[in-house]
């Protein structure tokens, strides 16, 4: 019954890393770019929450609503004004600056709101749990996250696959050059592919702190969570992204039930087992 | 009558590498101007000048009396001018269909629309949903002429289209070319199948290492002047 | 010889013999703090020779750090080795360790082989925090008796630890010089360039990859091995720190400059000197380090020797081959 609690627990995790790892996957599928302080922006996403809330004393999920747009429109900007530089280019500048873009950005959350833990309460919802029979019963946050990386997934998935604006973008990943001869400026397409994946960071920032604790140096193992939800479920994949945080959650849950101090490593191990023996993940994209 | 495409004096460089040399071209409205070469010439290299791919700021190069050098290429789409690459470059990502509404994506209105353009092509509308990547290579290169179509633009430029394909095949697409011409559309069609180029064309430039070492009316040139300024040898008028 | 060759030499010579005189004009402190700048200049040399000469960017030599110290106490503690024994010892094992973690590593590429050894670092840390016989999470020290059969005083100690960074230092300067001055060093600079091309033209890259990795492995594990001899202590938050032994060493390069060998020397230097001003500053200091690391990524990507060099062309390590003239 633990077990299968466990499992459970860690499926429902998994949709928050699946979450975490959108964002990552869509900037790399796009842009070929990978952005090391991933991690550490969906922690600022966090701490941001946090300061709504003891500022305003607005209801914790309410400032979904602010931090959101409030990131896709810095992503669009970063974007324009300083990532178009390293973007499509030598893979060098971009993993070292954002490698100290990661560094920056920690030790600044820890200059302004120290190293203590925190978590953002989101009062009745905290420990309100639903009961799914069998005497399982699933907390009422983590069941949110759930249906809300689902949503979020499919929302993406949709406009990906069904508009114009996500047609756009398939075919930039696909060939940068030859969309500028169809009347799409590149420049821009850009940026609002990094507003898409930062609006997800904002999001998966709020509800990161909802679930769990965390702290200015949370941000890099996140971002190792996101990079083994993208492997695992396989490149280029978004449900297959799902997959792999799936898994993630519960090999980590199933370390943990093993022992507590087992979780991640449980996890890390699972991602390596992945990566020797299905290299190209569970469900990769096919591509001719 | 102006040009609608007028360039004087081209130079073009990648790096310190000099590729095109003081080229003179022109297009007039309507006409369909054909340019061969050898591999290396610079054909492909002029095409990328004119769409921006390949950017030659300062030079003169004038599209309906705007000059263009310098913009970026989906500023030079915008104004009319839209091209077959080199090699088709379809969107592997994209089925056949996705990849003729991407080159509606420029927003030029204009008679060329999905439906008429699967009416040119008629196994597009069978091979809609298809991904790009499963056609065979005619095919592919229809999806290609016909997603620059859909630009509605006023210059097409078809870079090497009978490349690697079976001539019955390349027969077949250009015949489609003079229905692309009825519409008012003016054509620069890049060749290495010179009877192709001559049969289709008004006029015809010759590019040889990054110049132009002929050109006249089509009807006025014959094979052995042709393949002179080809190879570069001298003949008697030169 | 030329005599601006002859004056390098010259040069080089007079650094090693002050340098090697040191247990005699440095106080312990000073020893202490030159035992820090050779060891970290070592380390960044071999991240530079991965990074900056051959494309393989890996945020996960930590790992190689720690599992050195890890193996040197082990093998003190369990088998008995002598220190001085145990630090080749310690190395080699470390390159061996290597090799079947460069063989999950680079089914990676790009990024993805950068996080990708992260993780593997990451698994090392976690792992060596569960044996219990090592100290589990809290960690372990040198025993006292292994510790004094190094030398027959403290000071004689001091000193054979010093002498063994310089000699380290050196040799790791000196040999990554010699390697890029080979042909290796040839096919190292092709490979950073263009895979593909390298490949196409008969570079055998993968060998070249997997050699290069693990070997700059093991020479990391003898350094970690030396590092933690030093402190004679060992955590697990020490071995494998991100920050101690990757960030900082990032910084140190790309400051000083990234693709030659000059660069790791001066970022390694200003490091120090800045660190002596700076360090009360606590977070801000790390900001500061990362603004200018950034700012020197988007504006001169060949760091400060890059500046100083684009003002008067300067080398004091020629790596560019020379055509033989007949």
């Amino acid at each position: 019954m633990e077990w299968l609690n466990a499992i459970l627990q860690g499926v429902l995790l998994g949709g928050l890393y699946a979450l975490f790892a959108a964002g990552l996957s869509l900037m790399f599928g796009v842009m070929r770019f990978v952005n090391l302080a991933h991690g550490d922006f969906i922690v600022a996403a966090a701490f941001a929450a946090l300061l709504l809330v003891d500022l305003t004393g607005m209801p914790p999920l309410a400032t979904l609503a602010v931090i959101v747009p409030a990131m896709a429109l810095a992503g669009y900007i970063g974007q324009r004004v300083m990532l178009n530089r390293l973007t499509g280019g030598d893979l060098l500048p971009s993993i070292l600056v954002t490698f100290g873009l990661s560094v920056i950005l920690q030790n600044l959350l820890l200059e302004g709101f120290s190293a203590d833990s925190r978590r953002l309460s989101a009062g009745w919802l905290d420990t309100a749990a639903v009961q799914i029979g069998g005497g399982l019963s699933v907390g009422a946050v983590p069941l949110l996250l759930f249906l809300t990386a689902i949503g979020v997934l499919g929302l993406l998935s949709w406009v990906f696959g069904r508009t114009g604006t996500g047609r756009l973008l398939r075919a930039t990943s696909d060939d940068p050059e030859i969309v500028g001869l169809m009347g799409a400026d590149k420049k821009h397409l850009y940026g609002i592919a990094m507003a898409m994946a930062a609006a997800v960071v904002g999001l998966a920032g709020v509800l990161l702190a909802i679930k769990t604790n965390f702290d200015p140096a949370s941000g890099p193992i996140r971002l190792l969570f996101a990079f083994e939800a993208v492997i695992i479920g396989g490149l280029g994949s978004l449900w297959g992204t799902l997959a792999g945080g799936i898994l993630l959650g519960v090999a980590q849950g199933v370390g943990a039930q093993i022992d507590p101090g087992l979780q991640i490593l449980a996890g890390h191990l699972v991602f390596l087992a992945i990566l020797i023996l299905k290299p190209q993940g569970l469900l990769p994209r096919q591509r001719s | 009558m102006s040009a609608l495409l007028e360039i004087s004096g081209l130079d073009a460089f990648y790096g310190d590498f000099q590729a095109l040399f003081g080229i003179d071209f022109h297009v007039g409205e309507g006409e369909c101007v054909a340019l061969v070469g050898a591999n290396g010439a610079g054909k492909t290299t002029f095409l990328r000048c004119l769409t921006g791919l390949l950017l030659v700021p300062g030079q003169d190069m004038t599209f309906d009396g705007h000059p263009i050098a310098g913009l970026p290429p989906h500023m030079i789409a915008r104004a009319g001018i839209a091209m077959s690459p080199e090699g088709r470059r379809l969107f592997p990502s994209l089925s056949v269909e996705e990849n003729l509404l991407l080159g509606a994506n420029v927003g030029r209105a204009g008679d060329w629309t999905l439906r008429s353009v699967k009416a040119l092509f008629p196994v597009l509308e069978e091979k809609a949903g298809t991904p790009s990547t499963l056609l065979s290579g005619g095919q592919q290169q229809m999806v290609a002429i016909g997603r620059a179509l859909m630009a509605n633009p006023r210059l097409l430029l078809l870079d090497e289209v009978s490349l690697g394909l079976a001539p019955v095949i390349v027969r077949s697409i250009f015949a489609a070319l003079p229905l692309i011409r009825a519409g008012g559309t003016s054509v620069i069609l890049v060749e290495q199948d010179i009877s192709q180029a001559v049969a289709m064309s008004d006029r015809l430039y010759c590019l040889q290492e990054g110049h132009v070492s002929l050109t006249g009316p089509s009807t006025e040139l014959n094979r052995e002047r042709i393949s002179a300024a080809y190879f570069g040898r001298m003949t008697e008028d030169a | 010889m030329s005599l601006i060759t002859l004056s390098r030499f010259a040069l080089a010579g007079f650094v090693i013999a002050a340098l090697t005189a040191g247990p005699l004009w440095a106080d312990r402190g000073t020893m202490r703090l030159l035992v820090e700048v050779f060891y970290y200049l070592a380390l960044a040399q071999l991240w530079n020779l991965l990074a900056g000469y051959s494309g393989l960017i890996s945020v996960g030599q930590q790992a190689f750090v720690g599992l050195g110290g890890y193996l040197i106490f082990s093998l003190a503690m369990f088998a008995g080795v002598p220190i001085l024994w145990g630090l080749p010892l310690a190395g080699l094992l470390t390159a061996l360790i290597a090799w079947p973690t460069a063989l999950v590593a680079f089914r990676l590429a790009g990024p993805y082989f950068a996080i990708g050894t992260w993780v593997i670092a990451e698994v090392f840390r976690l792992g060596f925090a569960q044996i219990s016989a090592l100290g589990g999470g809290s960690g372990i020290s040198l025993p006292a008796g292994m510790v004094k059969a190094m030398a027959s005083n403290r000071t004689a100690r001091e000193s054979l630890t010093y002498w063994i960074a310089l000699a380290i230092m050196l040799a790791v300067v000196i040999g990554i010089w010699l390697l890029m001055r080979s042909r290796i060093g040839l096919a190292l600079s092709a490979l950073r360039d263009n895979e593909e091309a390298a490949i196409s033209v008969g570079v055998r890259t993968r060998p070249l990859k997997f050699g290069l990795y693990v070997a700059t492995a093991g020479v990391t594990g003898l350094i970690g091995a030396l590092i933690f001899v030093q402190k004679l202590r060992i955590t697990p938050e020490a071995a494998f720190s991100v920050t101690d032994w990757t960030v900082l060493v990032i910084f140190m390069t790309v400051i000083g400059g990234i693709g030659t060998l000059e660069g790791p020397i001066l970022g390694c230097i200003l490091f120090f000197v800045l660190r002596e001003f700076l360090a009360d500053l606590g977070s801000w200091y790390m900001v500061i380090l990362g603004m200018v690391s950034v700012g020197i990524m988007l504006v001169e990507p060949r760091g400060l020797w890059g500046l100083l060099t684009r003002l008067r062309p300067v080398t004091l390590f020629p790596v560019v081959r020379k055509r033989k003239t007949s």
